[in-house]
This record gives C-alpha cells, sequence and structure tokens, in this order.
C-alpha cells in the first residue's frame, strides 16, 4: 500500500511494482530449482552432475556402479528433495496464512495445535499400540494436526466473539499447552515413547518414501487451493471486520475456509517431517517485506522462500556435520534465526 | 464532545479516585475483590500443601504452626521438611506471573511470555548440556545447585542477549519478540540436537528437569529465590506507577511525562530477572507466565494484565498445581505437566465464557 506515491499517475507505479514482483517470483523460482539440483547432488556420496542426470532418466543397466548410483538417486535424494519442497511450501504458506488471520506478527503455523496435536498422536500411539514404523505412525499425526486444528477453532468460534483474531489465537495456545503437557507426561512414563519422540520433534525431511509423500502432496494440494480462493478476502479481512463486511465479505465463510487451508498444510507437512518450527514465521516476515502486505503476492513468496530455506537447511544439514547429519528443522533454526534476527534488527519489518 | 465546542451535559462515569501522598490511584472495588480472593485461595492451598504428606496434618494445626503456636513435631515436619518446597511454589508463581504480566503489556501482545524472550529455552539448553555431554555423573557433581545456577546464568545471559541484540536507539515491542523468537529458537533447536544426540539414560534426566519440578527444594535453594523475587518486585511496584499510561501509547506516555524508554527497560529487566530467578528455583515451568496474566485479566475485567492478581494467579496455580501433581496422579508427575493440563483448559474456558456472554 505504501508503494503509490501522490505526484505519479498510481497506474504507472503499480506497474512497475508488479514487473518488480513478478521477476522476484522467478527469481525464487530458479533458485528453487537450483537448490534442488545441488540437493540430488550432495550427501553422504557426493554424485557428479552426470551422475545424477543417469540416476535420473537413463534405462536400467548391468553396470553394478551405475545401479548402486540409480538406487541412490531414486530412493534416497528424489523423496527428500520432493518432501523439503512440498513441505516448504505448505509451511511458508500456512505461516503466512496464519498471521493475517489472527492478524498477529508472532503467529506461527504451530499456533492452531496442529504440532502439538501431531506430537500427541504419535506420542500416543507408539505408547499404547508399541508402533516404531514412521509410516504407520504418519497417519496418526495427520489425524491428530487435523483434530486439534479443528477443536482450536471450534473453541474459537462458539458465540457472540465468533473468529476474533485474539480469541483464535488463545484458543490455540490453551489448547497447545495442554496437548504439550499430556505429551510430556506420556512420554515421562514410557521410554519408547521419549526415545521416539526426542527423534520426531527434530524434525527431518530424510527417510520418507514416496508412499507416504504422495498422500501428504494430495493434502497440501488441497491447503493451497483453498488458500488461492480465500486470497482477496484475506486482503479485505485485514482493513478490518467492519469494513470487510461492508464490501461484502463473507467473514465467518472465509475464515473457515482459510483456517481450513492452514491446518491442511501444517498438518500434512508435520505428519510428514515432525514440527519444524519458525521457518513459516520466519519466511512470512521476508515475505511481506519484499512483496508489501497484499497477500495475493505475499503468499506465493512465502510458499517459495518456505521451500527454498527449507531445502537449503536441509541441504547444510547434509554436509556440516559428516559422516552424520543434522536434522532439517535444528538447522532451520541455527542458521535461519540469526539471519532473521539481522533482518529485524535493521529494521525491516517495522510495519509487520 | 460535538462539533460547537460546547461540552454535553452528561458527566462521564469516571471511577473514584484516592490519593495518599504523592501516590495516587483508581478505585476499582471489583479487582481488589478479585485479588483478594485469589490471595485467600492461595493461602488457602498453600497450607493444604504443607500438610499433605506422609506425616499428615490437620489444617488448623497448619495455621497454627505458621503462625508460631504448634506444636514442636509439627513445627519441624512443616518447617525444616514442607514449608520450602510450599514456598518456592508460591514465590516461583508470583515470579512467573509477574514476569509474565510485564512481557504482554510491554510488547502489547497476549502471546509475549518470558519464554518466547529465550529465557526458559536458554536455561534449558544450559542444563541439558550440563546433563547430556558431560554425563549424568558429572552433572550430579556439580550437583542439583551447581545445575539451578548454571541454568539461572543460562536464562538470564540468553535474556540480555535478546535485550541487547533487540536494542537500536531504544526498544520496540515487536522487534524485541522477533528477536527473541529467533534467539529463542537457537536455543530450542540446541536442546534438541542435544537430546537427539545424547544417551537415552541422560535424556530421560533431562527431560525430567525440563518439564519444571518442586521436588526436594532446600531452604539453601529456597531462600535465594525469596529474597530474590521480593527485591524485583519491590522495584517493579516502583515502576508500575509510571508504567499505566504506556498502554496508551509511546506519545502519549511521554506527553503525560513518562519517560518511557527507561521505565521500560528496567521492567523489562526485572521480567528477565524474575522469570530467571523463577527457572533457577523449579526448572522451566512452562506456561504460567503465558495463562497467569491473561486469565487474570479475564477474573478482574481488566483491559491490560493487571500486576497484583497476575502474581495470583500464578501462586495459586503453581501450588494448586503441585497439590495436585503429589495427591490426585497416581505416577509421580512433574509440577509443569499440572499447571499445562490445568492452565490450558482454564483459559480456553475463560474464553469461550466470555465469548457467550
Amino acid at each position: 500500500m505504501g508503494t503509490i506515491a501522490v505526484e505519479r499517475p498510481a497506474s504507472k507505479v503499480t506497474t512497475q511494482a508488479r514487473r518488480r514482483r513478478v521477476v522476484g517470483l522467478a527469481a525464487l523460482v530458479l533458485i528453487l530449482v537450483a537448490a534442488g539440483a545441488v540437493s540430488l547432488a550432495v550427501g553422504a556420496r557426493a554424485l557428479s552432475p552426470g551422475e545424477v542426470w543417469h540416476g535420473l532418466f537413463a534405462a536400467p543397466e548391468s553396470d553394478q556402479r551405475l545401479t548402486e548410483i540409480r538406487l541412490i538417486v531414486e530412493t534416497v535424494r528424489v523423496p527428500r528433495t520432493v518432501l523439503a519442497i512440498v513441505a516448504g511450501v505448505a509451511l511458508g504458506v500456512g505461516g503466512a496464512l496464519i498471521q493475517g488471520y489472527t492478524r498477529n506478527p508472532i503467529a506461527d503455523t504451530g499456533l492452531l495445535g496442529v504440532n502439538s496435536g501431531a506430537s500427541f498422536a504419535v506420542v500416543t500411539v507408539i505408547a499404547v499400540f508399541g508402533l516404531s514404523d514412521p509410516f504407520q505412525y504418519l497417519w496418526f499425526a495427520f489425524l491428530g494436526a487435523a483434530v486439534a486444528g479443528v477443536v482450536v477453532f471450534g473453541l474459537a468460534s462458539i458465540g457472540r466473539g465468533a473468529g476474533n483474531p485474539l480469541t483464535l489465537a488463545l484458543a490455540g495456545q490453551g489448547v497447545t499447552v495442554f496437548l504439550a503437557a499430556m505429551t510430556t507426561a506420556i512420554a515421562l512414563s514410557d521410554q519408547k515413547s521419549l526415545n521416539a519422540l526426542r527423534f520426531w520433534n527434530a524434525g527431518s525431511v530424510a527417510g520418507v518414501g514416496f508412499g507416504v509423500i504422495w498422500p501428504v502432496t494430495g493434502f497440501i494440494a488441497a491447503g493451497l487451493v483453498l488458500a488461492l480462493i480465500t486470497l482477496p478476502a484475506l486482503n479485505l479481512l485485514n482493513l478490518g471486520d467492519d469494513v470487510a463486511r461492508g464490501l461484502g465479505v463473507n467473514i465467518a465463510l472465509s475464515r473457515t475456509i482459510g483456517i481450513t487451508a492452514i491446518t491442511l498444510l501444517a498438518g500434512a507437512a508435520t505428519a510428514a517431517c515432525g514440527p519444524i518450527a519458525f521457518l513459516g514465521l520466519m519466511v512470512a516476515h521476508v515475505a511481506r517485506y519484499l512483496t508489501g502486505p497484499d497477500y495475493r503476492w505475499l503468499v506465493p513468496y512465502a510458499g517459495l522462500l518456505g521451500a527454498i530455506v527449507l531445502l537449503v537447511c536441509d541441504i547444510v544439514g547434509r554436509l556440516v556435520v559428516r559422516p552424520s547429519e543434522l536434522d532439517a528443522g535444528v538447522v532451520v533454526a541455527l542458521l535461519g534465526a540469526p539471519f532473521f534476527a539481522a533482518l529485524v534488527w535493521r529494521g525491516k519489518f517495522k510495519n509487520a | 464532545m460535538n462539533r460547537t465546542g460546547v461540552k454535553p451535559d452528561v458527566k462521564p462515569s469516571v471511577a473514584p479516585g484516592v490519593r495518599l501522598g504523592r501516590v495516587s490511584f483508581v478505585w476499582r472495588p471489583w479487582i481488589v475483590c478479585v485479588s483478594l480472593l485469589l490471595g485467600a485461595a492461595t493461602f488457602l492451598v498453600f497450607c493444604l500443601s504443607i500438610g499433605v504428606g506422609d506425616f499428615p496434618i490437620g489444617l488448623p494445626q497448619v495455621i497454627a504452626t505458621i503462625f508460631g503456636r504448634g506444636e514442636q513435631v509439627d513445627e519441624f515436619v512443616i518447617m525444616d521438611l514442607r514449608m520450602p518446597r510450599a514456598l518456592a511454589g508460591v514465590v516461583v508463581g508470583i515470579g512467573l506471573g509477574v514476569s509474565g504480566a510485564l512481557t504482554q503489556s510491554i510488547a502489547r501482545n497476549p502471546l509475549a511470555s518470558p519464554d518466547v524472550l529465550g529465557i526458559t529455552n536458554g536455561a534449558s539448553a544450559v542444563a541439558v548440556f550440563l546433563v547430556t555431554v558431560s554425563g549424568g555423573t558429572a552433572a550430579a557433581i556439580v550437583s542439583s545447585v551447581g545445575l539451578s545456577a548454571a541454568a539461572l546464568m543460562g536464562g538470564l545471559g540468553t535474556g540480555l542477549l535478546v535485550y541487547f541484540l533487540a536494542w537500536r536507539r531504544g526498544i520496540d515491542g515487536l522487534r524485541l519478540i522477533l528477536i527473541g523468537i529467533s534467539v529463542s529458537a537457537v536455543m530450542e533447536a540446541l536442546t534438541t540436537w542435544l537430546l537427539v544426540s545424547a544417551d537415552i539414560r541422560d535424556v530421560a534426566q533431562a527431560q525430567a528437569w525440563l518439564v519444571g519440578s518442586l521436588d526436594d527444594r532446600s531452604w539453601d535453594e529456597v531462600q535465594v529465590a525469596v529474597w530474590g523475587t521480593l527485591v524485583l518486585l519491590v522495584v517493579v511496584a516502583g515502576a508500575a506507577f509510571q508504567f499505566k499510561p504506556m498502554h496508551l501509547g509511546d506519545d502519549v506516555a511521554a506527553g503525560l511525562g513518562v519517560r518511557y524508554s527507561a521505565v521500560r527497560a528496567v521492567l523489562l529487566l526485572c521480567a528477565v530477572l524474575l522469570a530467571g530467578v523463577a527457572v533457577s528455583a523449579a526448572g522451566p515451568v512452562p506456561f504460567v507466565a503465558l495463562v497467569a496474566p491473561q486469565v487474570a485479566m479475564r477474573l478482574a475485567r481488566c483491559p491490560t494484565p493487571p500486576m497484583v492478581a497476575s502474581a495470583l494467579v500464578g501462586a495459586l496455580l503453581l501450588t494448586g498445581s503441585d497439590l495436585v501433581a503429589r495427591t490426585a496422579l497416581p505416577v509421580g508427575l512433574p509440577v509443569g505437566v499440572v499447571t499445562a493440563a490445568i492452565g490450558g483448559p482454564f483459559l480456553v474456558y475463560l474464553l469461550v465464557r466470555a465469548n457467550r456472554r
């Protein structure tokens, strides 16, 4: 909004701004593609571009070495690259949406209770059914995330103050607090759960196959479609409920769609990777700094930035403590937080 | 006021003021009532909590002993064995409640708590480092006092780091919180990393510390917390009179003669120190600082977190949770689990009730 100068014709300026935003969007896509290529090549066994190409597209051969490369690319590198991109987009878009819907600049995707719901479900099924395979508890994690999101939204929409952004944020905290306590209680009384929980909590995009990635991508795609539908209304909602109502926005409906989108996005990403904190919050602010307050631009930027950051952090995590690996969720905080703090310090987020 | 500049003939309903020398405040009977009730409830739970144990003591005897007219056996059990723990509960609760009320007021954001400023995560990271890296035995040699002290250093160090990183020609609420979240995330990531790479036995010990507990407090440990909290509360009370107008915004506050930068710096430092002292005494008991001011606000029907009521809600929440943890629950669950299990739903209940009205 601040880009419109009085002395110049508004249309010319907005055209320039739009061109700049389109160029920025294209640049982000290019960076993402480059990061994806690097992600395919880098790891415990470094591959040359030719080898990656072969692993992706060549027909099976009898050569032992090439078969091995093909195996690495197909079963390890491609899945984790795809998951990092998909989950990163989901968390970035989710972070931008939740800050918009709660009108709270410190709201994170975990706020709706989705992270704590997923953790609680994971710990519970491990303690009760003795499951140990991530493939088995993916669905429980998603179920827990979805139920927690629905409960938070339901509690916040009872009665007169229905859908009030402040109520939503506080209800989210209340439920998160409760679920986190229950999770701890179970984890402390069951060592197997505690052990699983600490790995799950770190947040990682590794070791998940396409059997998990496809359904997760489905949910995230649905969330993205809902997000797209709700963007124009979100712009108007940020002018205040009364203004939005006056301009013909169905407030209850657009809130419901928005919250459903956030639940789908954050819930699916959390189910597949574990809770990755801070990512959504961070990229939402950076995106707002780059694009201004228009959510039709802010949200795509946040999605691409989320994917880039998660992908880069996963790559860095593979390199820094070789031969071991650092979980992407840990790297996001260790790398992203200082960068974000520097931007904050330089006063980039004044009107966030 | 209308456009002609003629004042309307109706007097606005303003609460009556009270003036005692240089100190003046608005007389709001409802807040005083709520505070008195909370205080009474806290004292009751405090006494009940002292009475509960392997050697049960009735409520009248507990009260008599506290006021110095009890039997010798009771006096030994109560004053030497149970008082430190009960007192720790009250003091930590008060510290966290006030700390939360201050940070939420300064940031003008209900989600801002000392946890967000990195104090608890900083303390946790240091404590977990002590337990996991140097091994459980080494941490035992440093002894529980050493662990608390190290955690205190970690918490305060992180809090001050956040403050100085956020300082840029003054402190801005949002910048403080965003920097706080960043530093907090780094500390949490370090903790997670330590937990992932550690031996499972150390992890269990670290995890138990991470939840917060009031078990086995000695007078030595509690004394520091009690005196530290008292001194800080005096400072907060002194600055609080300057603080009220700041809810109207910096410009208005400056117009009313408040040196808001200085006041905010002092209060923020107090908030950090109060939370740090609380964490050193009981571990990072989560959520009390977040929930207590919000609950107090709604009970007292204030637009901003009230200091006294927040302190009392914090004390009641922690003392009550400790009582529940020791009596109602089968396994020895730490108090942090119970504060969250009670505080979270109660906050949600208040929200829902407020919306219904």
